[in-house]
């Protein structure tokens, strides 16, 4: 294997796991529901983008050709990243979730 | 043609979907395009009026912005959440919004959720204000006229509303 | 080279994954733990990518793609009905 792509995808690859990593810290240390929301909609999603990437690469080289089909699932978590932050957050504010001291501003009533 | 194809560019992306999932033969390629012209069709009474694109240039360009932001924005999140909790200053915000479709509101949502530190989470009832929670925010004022001018205004030009 | 990068990248998946599990556990709320949840099943889906690679094996993309499809539906769902108390209004 061309020593090249092999870099290329082991450095995709431990980044992908890295940016995953960090987003569930985030999720484990945070002190409350609205900032933990962060870590995952942002980091894990690009962390699974990067595997991908990862793999698009290394398929594509193993093939002889080029490989998107897994572009597919980062763009579907791209798509729906959002809306299940956006769902989890009214239900939280619904809940009427205790937030962090020094929060500023109110959650809207649901 | 408009009768037969309501929506010729999600005719384009079902079709590159399909052959993406399943490989590209002429089989598969006349098979997607079936499925392509006839899905548009038969859900076409379940699509609200979804607003034409009218500067494609300016949609490339807004993408490629936000593709941008969204890896400057994680390494800037994945050192405030390594660093200490104390000095963060989470804060949720309101921002007047000058969309009224309710297509744009939604990429605008999507946007501001997978950028700077921010998570949209709810927009009003009459489609005026979007609350916003932010990690961490200094200036909540900078903050609105940011989302405000780097993401809002670039898609109510490109679709016009 | 890259067989040692993938152990480490399963090596960090699996420690996400415990932190996932840890705030599953302790929650303390139920948003809390849907969003765990939704974390775990994108973790999955990075690990299942990761082992394709290793094994050398396309058959793990359908995999990954149904986590993906069925783990955003059902966040959705519990979300909804949290709020909601119902799902199909």
């Amino acid at each position: 294997m061309n020593v090249l792509i092999e870099w290329l995808v082991a450095i995709f690859v431990v980044v992908g796991g890295i940016f995953a990593l960090i987003g569930s810290i985030g999720l484990a240390r945070l002190p409350d529901f609205y900032t933990r929301l962060h870590g995952p909609t942002k980091a894990t999603t690009l962390g699974v983008g990067g595997t991908i990437i990862a793999s698009l690469l290394f398929f594509s080289w193993q093939e002889r050709g080029l490989q998107l089909h897994e572009v597919l699932i980062t763009l579907f978590l791209f798509i729906t990243a959002p809306v299940s932050a956006h769902m989890l957050a009214k239900a939280a504010m619904h809940r009427d979730l205790k937030r962090m001291k020094g929060t500023r501003g109110e959650p809207w009533k649901q | 043609m408009k009768r037969l194809l309501p929506y010729p560019s999600l005719t384009l992306v079902l079709w590159l979907t399909w052959l993406l999932l399943n490989g590209f033969s002429v089989g598969h390629a006349l098979l997607g395009l079936i499925l392509a012209v006839v899905l548009p069709l038969g859900t076409r009474p379940f699509w609200p009026q979804v607003p034409l694109v009218r500067d494609r240039m300016g949609l490339l360009r807004f993408v490629l912005r936000v593709a941008k932001d969204i890896l400057l924005a994680n390494l800037a999140v994945a050192l405030k959440v390594l660093g200490p909790v104390k000095d963060l200053q989470p804060g949720f915000v309101e921002v007047p919004l000058d969309l009224r479709d309710s297509f744009a509101i939604t990429v605008l949502t999507s946007t501001v959720s997978l950028t700077p530190g921010t998570v949209s989470a709810d927009v009003s009832e009459d489609r005026t204000r979007l609350l916003v929670h932010a990690l961490h925010v200094e200036d909540p004022q900078a903050l609105v006229a940011e989302i405000k001018q780097r993401y809002e205004g670039p898609i109510k030009e490109i679709f016009e509303c | 080279m890259l067989e040692s990068a993938i152990s480490l990248t399963f090596g960090l998946l699996t420690v996400a994954w415990v932190l996932n599990l840890y705030r599953l556990v302790i929650g303390p709320s139920l948003p809390d733990r849907v969003l765990a949840l939704d974390t775990m099943y994108i973790n999955s889906i990075a690990l299942i990518v990761v082992y394709g690679i290793q094994v050398d094996s396309k058959l793990y993309f359908e995999a990954a793609m149904l986590i993906a499809l069925i783990g955003f539906v059902s966040t959705v769902a519990v979300a909804k009905y949290i709020t909601r108390g119902d799902i199909i209004e």
